[in-house]
């Protein structure tokens, strides 16, 4: 897109059904 | 959900609920601010008008403008819906597996801070040490109440932890030597106002602790203004010599020059640029925690100056990185591929569920902001979690329970925000700390800017 630069991110709508494992640091 | 701000020359598009950013020249800004209130030839003829001495702005490139917008929504990078709340959480049945302690091997400490919320390291009650068997005891009852999670993580906090050092080595011999029968691995983190540092603690600490965080507020005068020995004396010339010695030895190890500021140094970029000058690299600074009485606690004629630091700071940081002389701010340091899934993001950092704070005693707390609070003790390492109807309500502690974050953009970056905070603030863990608020919607706005420029650099 001409006037609309998107930068790389994680979905978060995706993270749904990949995501809630935990173990991620507190 | 979509925020909009514009930042050291760049224009920035946040679609909330599906996590994209989106860096956009002005007329783009223009059109998604207009998009969902007005008709697409409502919009072309307010911007024909707006951008009437720019020739390169004509009805076809408004017309494409507006088609790109239209095609971000139509694949959920702008203007999308929250699916979250009702569809996907029940916080009632949460998972209440811990994962992480802070625990207090020392309620005690040798330095005298003014503003140190811990009440110089007594938690409000008797000064006390940690012993090995208690320690051991609160590693035994969080492998066992980990459920299936790997990555076990444990600070060693006070006080001064540094003050009961043969006890955290102890304790870290006895975690390594569970960690392999039980399929855990244990992170450690050290917090330490740095004046009993010597190459033996150094060399254990650069061994064994995943992170250290150095306690030093910045410039001479800044820190010795309230970072006092019991004889009423600055510490700064006792502990910045051995923090550099510290982090050289460290390498690549992962430290925190870790600094509170106050009303006193609303200008705290200039402590952080000093303690760049020192020769560290990895900087945090936060907002004191203190009474609203209190002389050195932050006003609301402060906060306009915080924003300024905040934005000098990452312009800062962009400007030192394209010279090849970055340097990390913890907030700043956010990861927009890799960041947290949208479970972390609604449920926050996990205080009365996953994360506890263990005190010299056993005794368990939500976290260690409410140690001392008769009211918020949840069991000892002995008996477990015994107040059950405490933990219930920390576990429906949610970005979604607060009315006031529903329609607030930073929510999936914040979960809501710290309860200890939003408790001290208003008498309620679900309550909002709206001090807090403004200060973190501004770090997140220069921490994606920096992300935008970063993206730009290649």
């Amino acid at each position: 897109m001409k006037r609309i630069k998107t930068l790389e991110t994680r979905d978060l709508k995706k993270s749904l059904n990949n995501g809630g494992c935990g173990e991620c640091q507190t | 959900m979509v925020h909009q701000y514009k930042l050291n020359g760049y224009n920035i598009v946040l679609d909330i609920h599906s996590g994209s950013v989106h860096v956009v020249d002005d007329l783009a800004y223009d059109v998604i601010e207009l998009y969902e209130s007005l008709p697409a030839a409502e919009i072309t003829e307010r911007l024909l008008d707006k951008y009437r001495d720019h020739p390169d702005v004509t009805e076809a490139e408004i017309r494409d403008c507006l088609a790109d917008v239209q095609e971000l929504k139509d694949c959920g990078k702008l203007f999308s819906e929250d699916s979250y709340e009702d569809s996907v959480f029940d916080f009632k049945s949460r998972s209440t597996d811990i994962k992480a302690l802070c625990l207090h091997v020392a309620h005690t400490c040798n330095l005298n801070c003014g503003y140190c919320f811990a009440s110089q390291g007594k938690y409000k009650g008797d000064r006390a040490l940690m012993s090995f068997e208690v320690g051991a005891r609160a590693l035994d009852f969080l492998i066992e109440n980990s459920g299936n999670r790997v990555n076990l993580e444990v600070d060693f906090f006070g006080g001064e932890p540094l003050m009961n050092w043969d006890v955290v080595k102890q304790l870290v011999a006895y975690a390594r030597g569970r960690e392999k029968a039980c399929n855990k691995n244990f992170r450690f983190t050290l917090t330490t106002n740095g004046l009993l540092l010597n190459d033996e603690v150094m060399d254990f600490a650069n061994r064994e602790m995943n992170n250290v965080v150095l306690s030093l507020d910045g410039r001479r005068e800044v820190h010795d203004r309230l970072r006092k020995t019991y004889a009423g004396e600055g510490s700064y010339d006792l502990i910045v010599p051995k923090f550099q010695r510290f982090v050289q030895r460290r390498g690549e190890g992962e430290y925190y020059i870790r600094g509170t500021f106050t009303h006193g140094n609303i200008d705290f970029t200039n402590d952080l640029f000093h303690m760049l000058d020192l020769g560290f690299t990895k900087l945090s600074m936060e907002p004191v925690v203190c009474a609203p009485s209190d002389p050195y606690a932050l006003t609301q004629e402060d906060l306009p100056k915080l924003f300024e630091q905040y934005e000098k700071l990452a312009k800062e940081m962009v400007r030192r990185e394209r010279e090849g002389s970055g340097f990390t701010f913890y907030h700043y340091m956010i990861d927009l591929e890799h960041g947290p899934c949208v479970y972390k993001r609604v449920s926050g950092c996990g205080t009365g569920t996953e994360y506890l704070a263990v005190t010299p005693w056993g005794e368990l707390f939500p976290c260690h902001q409410f140690v001392g609070d008769p009211k918020y003790s949840m069991g000892n390492v002995f008996d477990g979690v015994t107040n059950r109807e405490l933990r219930e309500d920390f576990k429906l502690c949610n970005v979604y329970v607060r009315p006031e974050c529903r329609d607030c953009w930073a929510k999936l970056y914040c979960s809501g925000g710290c309860a200890a905070n939003a408790y001290h603030a208003t008498g309620d863990i679900k309550g909002v700390y709206e001090y807090g608020c403004e200060l973190f919607k501004k770090r997140m706005e220069c921490a994606i800017m920096i992300k935008a420029a970063e993206a730009e650099m290649g």
